[in-house]
């Protein structure tokens, strides 16, 4: 290997390792709050990808009508809750905030999808319509059952992760697709060629970081959704709603999910079960942040972009097994450094 | 009337109603029309919903079953074809581990079989299970050896090879290796990657500092485009040449530009308009792909679809034999529709002329294949 070579490898990882991250952050973003392991976040960039790839080839991407569905589902659930708390009197206001905005965006998009929208508007359309998906999953799957234990949470996010990969394959086909650069260009550093959009990658990757940690340390709402985390009662005994925390969280999640699908959109092929290898690197680099720290999470999926490139270099065969197999000894560390809290029930 | 009376006249009634003069055939298909081989099943699964209902004045049950790319769903599916359906034939599945995991269960059940999966090892000759196994698709071997008569035209002396970490990826690289042998063409890298991999740059790296002449990639589907753009982004100047498991509108709209030049064996089908009006496989294929693009939409044809129609091809000139011997849902008509796609004799189907032989259940030579080239993003003929 030389010198090349090897810099080459590091620009590869470090770029998907910049897609992990993204993830990782919304893994522990959302484990935090609702203690859920959010399984399908990587259903959620798939659907990004995808999204904007559809919208590209002008046509109204499946992702307008399940958009639809869940806002019609989610309406009703409300309509039961207060019906059956007997507050019949919240029920225009909730059928608006949770049936009536997605269908509006649904509406929106699929009016915006017939025009030959610039690149950057297409991009907002599909963060848009993606990122709406993200509190009606909230809202159907996890919030009726929010007091249940971790496990029975995670078992709902395996069924909801099945559930979107089959409809990924109903409305997007079982092809991949890619979505154009945003910038082809490429220049040389020191005999090495290095892709703007790797850069470009990497600096969005970086931003959002950054704005996470701003949200999280200097808004009040930012400061809402940490308190929840650290202790829900003492929370909703501050009035703080629980179900408003997690219904934030998971459009935040979905958010950063979108933009990784948007992001690596030119440099892979994505299909509608990519997601799920994705989300579980990204979940390799969660659990060496201890599913708590972010900015071990990130560096964590840094690291497992890295060790990926290399190992797809070294051993192509067993890449995934390396990656994989690099979450013994980041448990077994981990279980010997940190005190063990048992979980509340 | 009370209802504990009336049970016994309806239970009477549904008899009648139901038991017919002749039992219907009834086909049970087992293919991957969801799971990683989606972009092979789909396509067969869209090819049955073409098939005529009857065949020799005899009506014909297709029940369709999708076993999501998967070993053991493939399995149980075949056994509750076999056991509840009492199915006449099998045919299926997409995908060749599948399809080897079958082969005992129709043997033991003694119902014949129609793969759509490509390996030689299905109705590999010295097993005696295989007798009820029939398969569609070119061998891989013919096709490798296509790739090797072409690299070996164009002055090729090494080779690198990358494929799927999987039975697909697996089988051509064995198969390229013995046709590369045979023609003198050294394999100086063999690398793997999954068809989900977000990057293959270090394989590529790796394949790249053998400096080999041409390089083999062994995908299917749009998941080919992924090294293929790799290299072309590392500035490989050499041949690159795919398998025909690419062949599809899709893997060209993914490509894009980066695809042109590449060099890919294929059943001459998928450019039948550019064949010579000689060659017989032009109008049988014309009629397959016509039929197909009238439902599915101007070049949605796939190659995989292909499969399917000539295991309808097969089974419909078998039928009319079979029927002579036994009546459809007895052991004696399986056997004989057995001992009919066996003596199948210079059937002309769309991706080839099968002649069937106790030791060949495949039965396509050389006709079922030809080289073509990506040109701008199209198929085009190699001369």
């Amino acid at each position: 290997m030389d010198l090349q070579i090897f810099a080459l490898l590091v620009q590869d990882g470090v770029t998907n390792g910049a897609v992990y991250a993204l993830l990782a952050l919304a893994l522990v973003l959302v484990f935090a709050v609702t203690r859920v392991i959010w399984i399908p976040s990587g259903e959620i960039v798939a659907y990004g990808t995808l999204t904007l790839a559809g919208l590209q080839a002008g046509k109204s991407p499946g992702t307008v009508g399940l958009l639809a569905g869940m806002a019609v589902v989610a309406g009703s659930f409300e309509v039961y809750a207060c019906l059956s708390r007997g507050e019949a009197h919240r029920m225009p206001r909730q059928l608006a905030l949770w049936a009536g905005v997605p269908l509006a965006i649904a509406a929106a998009s699929w009016w915006l999808a017939t025009f030959e929208l610039p690149f950057w508007a297409q991009i907002l359309v599909t963060l848009a319509l993606v990122t709406a998906l993200g509190p009606l999953l909230y809202r159907i799957a996890y919030q009726p059952i929010a007091e249940a234990s971790v496990l029975v949470l995670l078992i709902v996010s395996v069924g909801v992760h099945f559930a979107l990969t089959g409809l990924g394959l109903w409305f997007f086909g079982a092809e991949g697709s890619r979505t154009p650069p945003f910038s082809a260009a490429s220049f040389e550093l020191h005999g090495v060629t290095v892709s703007v959009q790797s850069l470009l990658v990497v600096a969005t990757s970086l931003a959002l970081i950054t704005a996470l940690y701003l949200f999280f340390g200097r808004t009040l709402t930012g400061k809402a959704l940490r308190a929840t985390a650290l202790n829900r009662t003492g929370a909703r005994l501050v009035g703080i709603s629980p179900d408003l925390a997690g219904a934030l969280t998971f459009t935040l999640a979905a958010l950063l999910c979108a933009f990784s699908g948007v992001l690596i959109g030119p440099i892979t092929t994505v299909y509608y079960d990519s997601g799920f290898l994705v989300s579980l690197k990204g979940f390799v680099g969660a659990i060496i942040g201890g599913l708590v720290s972010y900015p071990l999470a990130a560096a964590g999926a840094l690291f497992v972009g890295l060790i990926e490139a290399f190992a797809s270099f070294w051993a192509s065969g067993f890449k995934e097994v390396i990656v994989f197999t690099l979450i013994v000894p980041v448990l077994l560390w981990r279980s010997l450094t940190t005190t063990h809290h048992e979980e509340d029930e | 009337m009370h209802v504990r009376k009336l049970l016994p006249a309806l239970a009477a009634a549904l008899v009648l109603v139901t038991a017919p003069a002749r039992a219907d055939i009834n086909v049970g298909v087992t293919l991957s029309a969801t799971g990683p081989a989606a972009s092979l099943g789909i396509p067969e699964k869209n090819t049955f919903d073409l098939l005529p209902t009857a065949v020799a004045g005899q009506k014909i049950n297709w029940i369709i079953l999708d076993d999501g790319s998967d070993t053991t769903k493939a399995v149980t599916n075949t056994r509750k074809l076999i056991s509840e359906d009492k199915v006449d034939v099998i045919v299926g599945s997409t995908i060749t581990p599948n399809s080897l995991a079958m082969v005992d269960v129709v043997a033991d059940a003694e119902t014949p079989m129609i793969s759509m999966a490509a390996s030689a090892r299905i109705v590999d000759p010295s097993n005696p299970k295989t007798r009820w196994v029939f398969k569609t698709p070119q061998n891989d071997a013919l096709m490798a050896d296509a790739i090797a008569v072409s690299m070996k035209a164009n002055g090729v002396k090494t080779m690198a090879y990358i494929g799927f970490a999987d039975a697909y990826g697996d089988g051509w690289l064995a198969e390229m290796k013995r046709s590369a042998q045979t023609a003198g063409i050294k394999v100086v890298a063999e690398e793997k990657y999954n068809r989900n991999d977000p990057s293959v740059t270090g394989q590529i790296l790796k394949i790249l500092s053998a400096k080999p002449d041409a390089i083999l990639i062994g995908a299917s589907g749009t998941p080919g485009a992924t090294p293929q753009k790799e290299l072309v982004a590392r500035g490989y100047k050499g041949k690159v040449y795919q398998t025909h498991g690419i062949a599809n509108p899709d893997f060209l709209r993914v490509v894009g530009k980066d695809g042109d030049g590449t060099l890919l064996p294929i059943g001459p089908m998928l450019v039948y308009e550019q064949l010579p009006d000689s060659n017989p496989l032009k109008k049988s294929a014309a009629e397959y792909i016509t039929k197909y693009e009238a439902k599915y939409g101007k070049d949605s044809r796939s190659t995989f679809g292909g499969h399917a129609w000539d295991a309808y091809m097969l089974l419909a000139q078998a039928i009319p034999q079979a029927l002579k011997k036994g009546a459809p849902g007895t052991k004696e008509f399986r056997a004989a529709l057995r001992d009919a796609l066996e003596n199948t004799k210079e059937l002309v189907a769309s991706h080839g002329v099968y002649t069937m032989t106790p030791q060949d259940h495949n039965g396509l030579d050389n006709r079922a294949r030809t080289m073509i080239k990506i040109d701008n993003g199209k198929w085009v003929l190699v001369k």
